[in-house]
This record gives C-alpha cells, structure tokens and sequence, in this order.
C-alpha cells in the first residue's frame, strides 16, 4: 500500500526550490524575446519529472560541445536558440586570467557550465534582464576592481545571492573594498590591514624562494566529504594571499581551508610592530557561506590558489619528509566548486504525511494518546539525477512550543523515511518538523500543523473498576431511603 | 392590596361602582395587556442599535458567541460539546465545550432551529442580535412576577415598567449585545421569583422548577454564584431572625440538592459545584437547615423540661463537633493560595485584590469600581426611589420582603465593586422603586378613600378596625396634595425624565455597536469608521488560512469570527502567562518581539491605534497594562522604565525604552508624514494631544502591509529572517554611501 503511493507523490510537488541544474530554467530565457505571450508560457511550462531527465541530458551534453567553441562569440549576444544549460558569469580584472587560471576554467566547462567572461568593469554588466536573472552562477576573479561596470554593484551582487544564486569571490593582496564588502555582507571578514598577507614560517611551501614565507602549503582542510569530495586530498593546498575570519556566531559560514596554528596575518616586508590582530587557526584561508536559501558562497582570500600555476606546481611541506608532484589546489578547486554548483550535498525533502495506525487517509485531527505513523521523502541532487539520500540521523519533533515527541527517522534506502509514535497526553496545535542541518548539506525545515485535541466526552471509560464501591454506596443508600420511607409511611 | 389598575392609573379609579370580582377580572385583564405594551417597550427600546446603525454583533465577547452559535447551528450539538477549538490560544488551542457557559449559545440556536423549522429563513446572525431584546422582555415579566410575590401586582406592574426602560441593563441588551448578561438576568431574576413563590406556597412543583431555573442561569452566566450565595443568606436570615418554616425548608433544601446536582452537569462548572468556596455557604446553610428542622421537630415530641435538658446535650456535644470539623474545612482552604475563591470571587471579596495581584483583572474596563456618575447614568432616578422601597419593605417584614431587602444589600455592595455588577443592581432596584411608587400611591389613595369612609362612618356607627387602618391613614389634605404632587411629579419627572434619559440612553450611551464608529463634523454630517471591519476582511482575503495573528487580547474574539484567522490571545483570558508573552512582545524592542513572535510562528501582527482620528482605547492607551502584565510573568519588564517621573507620555519626554518599544513603533510607524492638523506640527497624535517623540525611524523585523482608511487598525508582517549573517560590520565607504541614499529615499513624503 505504502510503495504504490509513493511514485505518485515523488512527482507532486516539493516545497524546495527548483533543482540546480534543472533544464526548465531555459524556458525562461524564451520569455525574454518573445514578449509577454511567449513569457506566459514559459512560466507555466511543466517542469519535466527528474526521472525522464537522463536522455534529453545526453543530447543536451553532445549539443553542448557543439557550441562550446562558438561560446566567447556568442557570449555578449544571448540568443534564445543557445541551449545553455547552466550559465555562469566571470568577472575578471584582465582578460590573462583566462589562460593563466584556464585549468579551472575548462573543469567547469567539461561539467557542462556555460562560462560567460567579461571584464569588471565592462560598462555593459548587468545580471538581471527584465527581472530575471541571466547567470545562475557568479565568479568574481577581479580583486582589485574598484567599482564594477554597468549596473552591477554590492547590493545587485547580494540581490543575486538572495535569489538563489551561487558565488565564488577570490581576493589577494590587491583586494579593493568593493570585493571586501561583498565578503563582509556575507560573514566573511578581510584583514583590514590592506597590505597584510598570511605568513606562516613553519607551513610554508619549501619552493618558497624568496624566503618570506607567504606561501602556504596549507593542509587543514574540513573534514567534510560533501564539500570536498570521497577522495582524500593528500597533497597540502598552495595559498598565497590574505586572510580573513568568521564571526563565531555565524552559523552559516564554514573555513574550509583554515591556517595553521603558526600562521598569522601581517604585512611581510615591514618589520612587525604589534602582534598582529588575526593569527593561527582562527585565520580562514578558503571559506563557504551556505545561505538560509541554500544559495552557496566561496570566499577565497587567494586567486593563484586557482592557477595553473599552482595547480601543476609540486609542493612539499617545510619540515614534511613528503613531497607531491602535484598540488592539491586542483582537486581542493574542482571538489569544493562541485559542492558549490549544487552537483552535492543538496537535498529535497517533501511530502510530508502522517496517518492513524490502522486508517489510510491523513487526518485533519489527531486525539491524544492515539498511535500515529509519520513518513518523509529525502532525496539528494547527484548533478544530473535525483537519488535517494541515505541517513540514519533524520529526526521529526512532534512540537509545540518545544519537542513533545524527538524520532529518529528509519530509511528504506529508497528515499523513504519513517517513524511511528504515540501521541503525546497533551493537547494543542502540533507541528511535525524536520529540522535537518548537516554540514555542507542544504539545511530542510519542513512542518505540517497537526491540531490534537482531548477525549470527547464519551470517548472516557465508562465504568471505572475503583469506583465500584461508590457505586454500591449509592444505591444502596437510594434502596435504603426508599425502604425507610415506605416502613415510615405506611407502618403504623 | 390595590388592584392593578388603581396602582398604574392612580386616583382615577376611584369612581369603581362595580363588584369586586368584575373588578379583578377587569383588572387582570387590564394588567395583561399592560404586560404585553411593557414587553413590546422592552423589546423596541433596544432596537435603536439597529436602526441607528445596522444589524451586527456589537463589542468584542458577542463575537465569540456568535461564532460558537454558528458552529452549534451548523455541526450539532455534540460538535459542540466536544469542540476543541485550535483557532484560538495558538498553540495551547482552547477546549470550548467545556470552558463556556453554553445558555445563551443553547437557547439562540433552539431558537433559531425552531424558527427554521417554521420555514422562516433567519439567519443565525439576526436570531443572536435580537436575542438580547426578546429575553429583556422576559426578564421584565419575570420582575413583575417577583413584585407580584412580594407586594402585590401593583408594584409588580411598576417594577417590570421601570426594568423595562433601565439603562443599566438597556446598555448589556440592545439588540446585537449577545452576551451571556443578555438571557442571564432572565434566569436571575426568575430563579428568585421561584424561590419567592416555593417561600410564600410552600409547593415542592416550585421548588423542583427553581432548581430548573437555577440550572438555567448556571449554563448562563458565571454569576450564578450570586444565586448561590444569596439564597443561602436568606435562608440564614430567617433562621436567625425565628421565621423558619417548613416552606423555608421546601423552598431551600430541594434547591441545593438537585441545583448542586444539575449545576456540576454543566462542564464548565463541573466539580466545582461541590469543590469551590463559592459554593461553600450553601452546603453550610443546608446543615444548618437540617439541624434546626431537627431542633424543630424534636421540640414538637418532647416536653418542654426535658427539650431543655436535650438541648444542653447537643449544644455542648454539636459544639465541640462543630468546632472540629470548622477547624479542619480552615485548614483545608487555607492550605490553598486563593482560599478557594477564584480571582474574580475574590476581588468581590476585597476590591484592591485585583489591583494588587491579578492586573488582568484588574485590566478590564468592566471590571474597575463605578463612578458615582455612573449611577446617576445607570439606574437615574431608582437611586433615590430604592430607600423608600427598603422602607415600604418593612411595613410589613415578610420572608418575602426580607428577600428583597437582602438582594437590594448585596446588589449595592457588589455594583460599587465592578461596574459591570451594577446589571445585577438594576433588576433590584427596579423592583424596590416599583415597591416604593406603588406603596405610596397605595397609602395615599387609600387615605382618600378612607377618610371618606371615615365621614361617613362616623354618623353611623364606629368599626372596631379603625384603630388599626388609622395607623397608615394620613390627612386627607397631605394626601391628595401628595397624591397630585405624586402625580405630577411622576408624570412630569419620573415617567418623562427616565423615559427620555432612558431613550436617550438607548439610543445614543449604548447602541454603538463599537465595531463601527460614528462621529458628527462640525456640519452635522455624519462620519462612518469602519477601519476594524475593513482589517478583518483584509486578513481574511489577503492571508492563508493557517497564519497566526498577533493582536492584544482584546482583538482576539473578533480576529478569530470575522477575519477566521488563528490568534495567540484572546478575550477569554483563562492563560495569563500566554497574554503576558504578547505583552512581553509588546513592550520589548523589535528585536526580541521579532523572536518572540517568530518562536510562536506568528506572521502578522495587528495593532489599533487612534492617533490620527482620535479614537482614544487605542493599544497605546491600553499599553501600559500590557507592560504589567508581562512584567508580572517576565521580571525584565518594568514599569518605571516606561514612565517618565511616574508619568506615560509618548512625546519626546518618553523614556528611551518606551519610543524604542514594538507598540510604540508599531502605532506610530510613518505616522510622522500625515499632516493631522494643519496648524500643529506633523506627528501629531490626537488622542494624547502631543506631538510624538521619535520620528522618522525605519522598521528592521516588521513591515507595514495594510493600514486602514483612518489608520485606526495596522496590521504588520514579520520580516523573514535574514539571508545571511553579516560579518563584524567595518563601515567602508561604500556601504555608507548606500545608507546615506537609503536615507533620502525614506525622508520623502511618499503621499506627495
């Protein structure tokens, strides 16, 4: 009974946004062109189900290729008949960049994302057209821009992050205090020393010739597999640039990549006066920011970090016996920009449904005591299909005002989670919550109401085995009285 | 005993040359129909709400009944009973069956299903506006009965006359009040007039009937205590005072058994019937009838010598008994905080009680002592007639009379603690005052009559039972100028001076319905607000159903029957600690009102406010009970850091605490802009005739969705929380800039 109603409902709907990659965003672009006809229709386009997705996304791919070479023509004209499928704006100082960080660049591009390059200032910058957004994704690569081009600025930037959409923003010692705001709007606070880098005199690189230390073989990494990856990175992460922090409070803000206890954050060339205001591991190299809309942020204080440069280097560790042919900037930049791109770690949870023990339709009501089942659906987005998400840490609340009732969900490993409880004694306005906040996972909240109400008032027991002498005691008494009065009465 | 008609119609009936039983046929006649315009007055005067204004459910309790007669009439009575109610109290939700007194929702709906089962298409609606009206008929009948009882048909005719036109009561039944006060002084009235009728016959079929009665006014109304109370007292009195009789015995002793049986049926009562100290006096009174009923028929069998040697028994033996079974109730009550007494029974008791530890109590307007104004307002000329009425109630004293006297007592006493008593005042009152009129036209007529009798008497031959009759008889001059002056008097000042005070009462003091409001410019046109209906139906068209409303409690009733959207708090304020966390939110600064509300997955919140038309019980006017109201559950809230040298003042004197409040901000958000009065400055609020004290100022957690045409209802949304955390903000240069060209856009006037 169970299995049958669930294909059904994976196709209705889901309470969580659209899927990353989801084709149907390239129905919007149809509107744009073609009036508010063409924009209707677009809009109420259906969306095709995840499950039908995998053919139509093959050809896509091989189409795709097809138009690669075409791109940087194409880029600054978008045209309706383009089939992006995901398209991703990079900002950059210098237009060098390109070659020099085109290791990152093509690892994107062979994901299937449609780069579009402009220079930061290009007076013809804009995200948005006719209120909707033209970018799924933003890459800031132009650390020194003072101020950008065309109708971008801090706030649109931020606009574009609260709609959803994800950002990489990648500072180094040229930072401007255009791209520091943006980090600060985010929880992501820069040295304010302008002239500061993070030193590290004993996690050093050894290929650090120049002898000041400013280049890190940086290997404190978050142990997390959905940011960065199944496979361990082995080799230390080059890093040379500033250092930021988080504030602690900030829940939403993760140091991937966090200094060494010996590292801090001054300026190399001068001669250190005071003790410098960020040091050790409370310095973050590489952060993430996972919104409350799930939108993802990385904040990178270094951009060589994502060169070729870097990437092909060899790196040993000062005083680390081993030393890598290849750094681990590669597959640190590849792992946490697949995390960013929602290709992991990104759940939907949906059709909630609970129901009396012994009954199949969802009640509107529940009564205390009464034994109830409480099902879920958790699926994880794999980037380009979506697949069952297995946890044994999923738990729903049985709440009013606090938890009455905290299960841990059991999974069929189909995607399927459950749990049956007792109603509480207690009646009120309850809430079924999911509450699911795992690191580097989309954060679900989902709640249903659920009134329960008390015993109706034949609903009770009608005869109380402890009360039995009472009952004796009355009506005796009533026989008792009614004996008396016909022997008073009539006895004379 | 005057007949009827020569009590209404004064010395005109003199001329009376037919038989006496033509004349009491005559006369019953007569009093019907009187009965009948007394009726058709009761029921018209109260429709002045109606036609002045239209046909809705007045005030704020009303609301709640009407909603819960709508439910009754649509799923039943056992729906009813059993309903848990989860639009109300968020997220507690509130059992209604067994938490409302359910007479006036029973007999509005009887009333409509047999009205509908007529095939006369009412609305629900219109049978609860009119419920009031028809039941102040009833209510009027029922004095003129218990007069009857009491003095004769004269007075009874006077009493229900004057009940009729009260304003007192006029003010809880115009048409559309349909609160519990409506059909309970019915029930009040008439369970005494039962209880007079089972004194003065002594009939067990009376007696069982005014435990009926008494049934009917404990599903009513929570003042059935008063009943409970009285009786018992009265009961009491005429022990005490050697009038006890088997009547006296019939009259109480069924009336606490089967009351306390019927009363502990209704679920709002229950156990309390038997648990409460409110009920205590009756169960004392009853042993105490027992014991002398025993006392009484052990008299009758022994001898007078040996009754005596009897009696110093059980008097030593009953005292000791006695002693111990007082000293162990005390020690149960006292083991209790209250004593037993529920907050309202106590503030009764000792009227600072409430001040002192239940300011929600306290808080309610119908709750504070009256003015000595309101008197004058409420009851009008009664006020000087009752004094004469206690007289004529002693001449004779019977049980009856007795009665009377002790409800009249006990009436003043409580109507001098809560306003809202002073509707228990009235029917006494009213009946004392009927007494009193009647009385002395009955003396003076008489006097007339006699002394012509006395003329005549004298040339034949002298009666023996002038002596006596002389006693009451007063010079014929005195009597026919007291008559005429009587006369005049009560036509000219009486009848006309209550009737108009009475009609202007009814038709201006207390036919607002309060929901909408209406003012006179000073052209005579006439100006309709009708701001709280328009927000109500905002949320009901704009909101989804499951959103929860914030409002102070005084919304609650109405947010939940006319906009049907789920409240925190509501009029019915049986959970202080609920309404104290609204309160908290109230009077904390946005930030921690934001959390609070979010906490109970509040997203609108609906303040009034009467500042921009004058509308002066507005929140802002209401505030300060909500700070001590949360502040007697939350300590961090104090009073004083709302007042400024012990005064409230909203102008730039306020404390910082109270301008940077939710209220505050709430009430005057973007008030700053409307110009108000053209010569004051802007910001400027009517109601405290001040110019406000901060303005100018932005909303960080709520935003503004819907203000009404006249201001006088605000309704504001939480602001989802925010998307991202900030980190520690360094103010650089651009950042600055974008809040420095926020500022300019918000200093614009955006009406101009």
């Amino acid at each position: 009974n169970e299995q049958l109603a669930i294909p059904q409902l994976r196709q209705s709907s889901y309470r969580h946004e659209t899927p990353p990659t989801n084709p149907s965003r390239r129905c919007l672009h149809l509107g744009y062109f073609g009036g508010k006809r063409l924009h209707k229709i677009s809009w109420s386009a259906p969306k095709p189900s995840p499950l039908t997705r995998s053919a139509p996304m093959a050809k896509l791919a091989i189409f795709f290729t097809l138009t690669l070479s075409l791109l940087p023509f194409l880029s600054h004209s978008f045209s309706p008949d383009t089939p992006t499928d995901r398209r991703i704006l990079v900002l950059l100082d210098d237009f060098s960049l390109k070659s020099s960080h085109s290791i990152f660049f093509t690892s994107l591009k062979s994901r299937g994302f449609d780069l579009d390059f402009k220079l930061a200032d290009d007076p013809k910058l804009s995200l948005q057209r006719y209120g909707q957004y033209l970018y799924d994704g933003l890459i800031l690569f132009a650390p020194s821009v003072e101020r950008f081009g065309g109708a971008l600025d801090v706030a649109a930037v931020l606009d574009f992050v609260d709609s959803g959409h994800d950002l990489i923003v990648a500072a180094d010692t040229t930072a401007s205090d255009l791209i520091k705001s943006v980090a600060t709007e985010c929880g992501v606070d820069f040295d304010e020393d302008p002239s500061a880098m993070v030193i590290d005199h004993q996690g050093y690189a050894v290929s650090d010739v120049d002898g000041d230390h400013t280049l890190i073989a940086a290997d404190e990494l978050i142990r997390s597999d959905v940011i960065l990856g199944k496979t361990k990175i082995e080799a230390p992460v080059l890093f040379k640039g500033i250092a930021h922090s988080l504030n602690a409070a900030n829940t939403l803000a993760l140091k991937v990549l966090s200094g060494s206890p010996s590292a801090y954050s001054a300026n190399p060339s001068a001669k250190l006066s005071s003790p410098p205001s960020l040091t050790g591991s409370a310095i973050s190299l590489v952060s993430v920011v996972q919104a409350r809309n799930n939108a993802r942020i990385m904040i990178s204080g270094s951009l060589d970090l994502f060169s070729n440069r870097y990437m092909k280097s060899s790196v040993q560790k000062a005083g680390s016996p081993s030393k890598y042919e290849k750094s681990g900037n590669e597959q640190f930049v590849t792992e946490v920009s697949k995390w960013l791109f929602h290709e992991r770690g990104h759940l939907k949870a949906g059709n909630l449904r609970h129901l009396k023990v012994g009954e199949t339709g969802e009640p509107a009501m529940y009564r205390i005591k009464d034994d109830l089942e409480f099902y879920v659906d958790i699926f994880e987005w794999s980037g380009n299909s979506w697949e069952p998400y297995v946890a044994d840490d999923v738990q729903v609340q049985f709440y009013m005002m606090s938890p009455y009732v905290l299960k841990t969900l059991s999974t069929d490993k189909k995607g399927l989670y459950h749990t049956s409880f007792k109603v509480p004694d207690v009646y009120g306005v309850f809430q079924f919550k999911v509450e699911y906040q795992k690191l580097g996972y989309t954060s679900l909240s989902l709640s249903k109401q659920i009134p329960v109400r008390p015993f109706r008032h034949n609903e009770y027991e009608r005869f109380i085995p402890t009360a039995f002498p009472y009952y004796g005691a009355s009506f005796t008494t009533m026989a008792g009285f009614f004996i008396f009065s016909v022997v008073y009465l009539y006895n004379k | 005993m005057a007949s009827p008609e020569s009590a209404v119609n004064g010395p005109t009936m003199t001329a009376g040359a037919a038989s006496k039983s033509l004349r009491n046929a005559f006369g019953g006649v007569i009093a019907f129909i009187i009965l009948v315009l007394i009726g058709v007055l009761a029921f018209s005067i109260r429709l002045f709400s109606v036609i002045k204004y239209e046909s809705v459910i007045h005030e704020f309790d009303p609301y709640f009944n009407y909603r819960v007669t709508q439910f009754l009439s649509k799923n039943g009575i056992y729906d009813f009973w059993n309903w848990f109610d989860d639009r109300t109290w968020y997220p507690l939700g509130r059992v209604i069956g067994g938490t409302v007194y359910p007479g006036l929702t029973l007999t509005a709906g009887t009333i409509w299903k047999v009205v509908n089962s007529l095939n006369i298409p009412l609305s629900v609606e219109t049978v609860c506006v009119f419920t009031a009206p028809i039941f102040s008929a009833f209510a009027s009948w029922a004095a003129y009965l218990l007069t009857k009882e009491v003095k004769g048909p004269g007075a009874g005719l006077t009493a229900a006359a004057l009940l009729a036109m009260v304003p007192s009561y006029i003010s809880r039944s115009v048409a559309g009040s349909y609160d519990n006060e409506a059909v309970a002084i019915f029930a009040l009235v008439f369970t005494f007039y039962l209880y007079i009728k089972t004194l003065n016959t002594g009939s067990l079929f009376y007696a069982t009937l005014n435990a009926l009665a008494y049934f009917y006014m404990v599903c009513s109304w929570g003042g059935y205590t008063f009943i409970i109370n009285l009786i018992p007292m009265h009961v009491l009195l005429c022990i005490v005072t050697g009038r006890y009789s088997s009547r006296l015995y019939i009259a109480y002793a069924p009336l606490v058994v089967l009351g306390t049986l019927l009363a502990s049926l209704v679920p709002v009562v229950g156990f309390n019937a038997v648990l409460t100290s409110e009920h205590f006096a009756s169960f004392l009174v009853f042993i105490i009838i027992h014991v002398v009923a025993l006392a009484y028929y052990i008299k009758g069998i022994l001898s007078p010598k040996m009754f005596k040697v009897a009696v110093t028994l059980v008097v030593s033996a009953g005292l000791a008994v006695c002693c111990a079974v007082i000293a162990i109730l005390i020690a149960v009550v006292a083991s209790s905080p209250t004593k037993g007494w529920s907050g309202r029974s106590l503030t009764l008791l000792d009227p600072t009680y409430a001040s002192k530890y239940i300011p929600i109590i306290a808080s309610v307007s119908e709750h504070q002592p009256p003015t000595w104004p309101s008197y004058f307002m409420d009851i009008n000329v009664l006020a000087f007639l009752v004094p004469a009425g206690i007289i004529a109630c002693f001449m004779p004293l019977t049980d009856s009379s007795s009665f009377v006297i002790l409800y009249i007592v006990t009436s003043v006493y409580f109507s001098g603690v809560m306003v809202r008593l002073m509707l228990v005042l009235a029917p006494a009152a009213c009946i004392l005052s009927g007494i009193a009129l009647s009385e002395a036209f009955n003396v003076l007529t008489r006097s007339i009559k006699n002394r012509k009798k006395e003329k005549e008497n004298v040339e034949k031959k002298p009666t023996p039972s002038k002596t006596e009759k002389r006693l009451l008889v007063l010079p014929l001059e005195a009597s026919v100028i007291a008559v005429l002056l009587l006369v005049l008097l009560g036509a000219f000042y009486v009848v006309f001076s209550v009737q108009v005070h009475c009609v202007w009462a009814a038709a201006e003091a207390y036919s607002a319905p309060s929901i909408v409001l209406t003012s006179h410019s000073n052209d005579g046109g006439l100006h309709v607000f009708d701001d709280f209906r328009e927000a109500y139906s905002w949320l009901s068209h704009n909101t989804d159903v499951d959103d929860k409303v914030a409002s102070w409690w005084d919304y609650g009733y109405q947010t939940t029957a006319m906009a049907n959207r789920t409240v925190l708090v509501d009029n019915n304020t049986w959970n202080n600690t609920h309404i104290a966390t609204v309160g908290t939110a109230m009077s904390s600064p946005e930030k921690q009102a934001w959390e609070i509300f979010h906490s109970l997955d509040v997203k609108y919140v609906l303040v009034v406010f009467g500042g921009v038309v004058g509308y002066p019980s507005d929140d802002i006017n209401k505030f300060l009970w909500m700070v001590r109201i949360g502040g007697g559950v939350f300590p961090h809230i104090k009073e004083p850091d709302y007042l400024r040298d012990g005064q409230y003042r909203i102008d730039a004197q306020a404390t910082p605490t109270m301008l940077n409040c939710l209220m505050y901000k709430l009430s005057y958000f973007r008030s700053d802009f409307i110009p108000i009065h053209k010569t004051d400055g802007k910001g400027f609020d009517r109601v405290r005739r001040t110019e406000i004290g901060k303005k100018h100022f932005k909303l960080t957690h709520f935003e503004e969705v819907f203000t009404t045409h006249h201001w006088m209802v605000r309704i504001y949304k939480l602001k989802p929380q925010r998307n991202r955390i900030r980190g520690k903000t360094k103010k650089s240069k651009s950042s600055r800039s974008v809040s420095s060209k926020r500022d300019v856009r918000g200093k614009r006037n955006p009406w101009h």
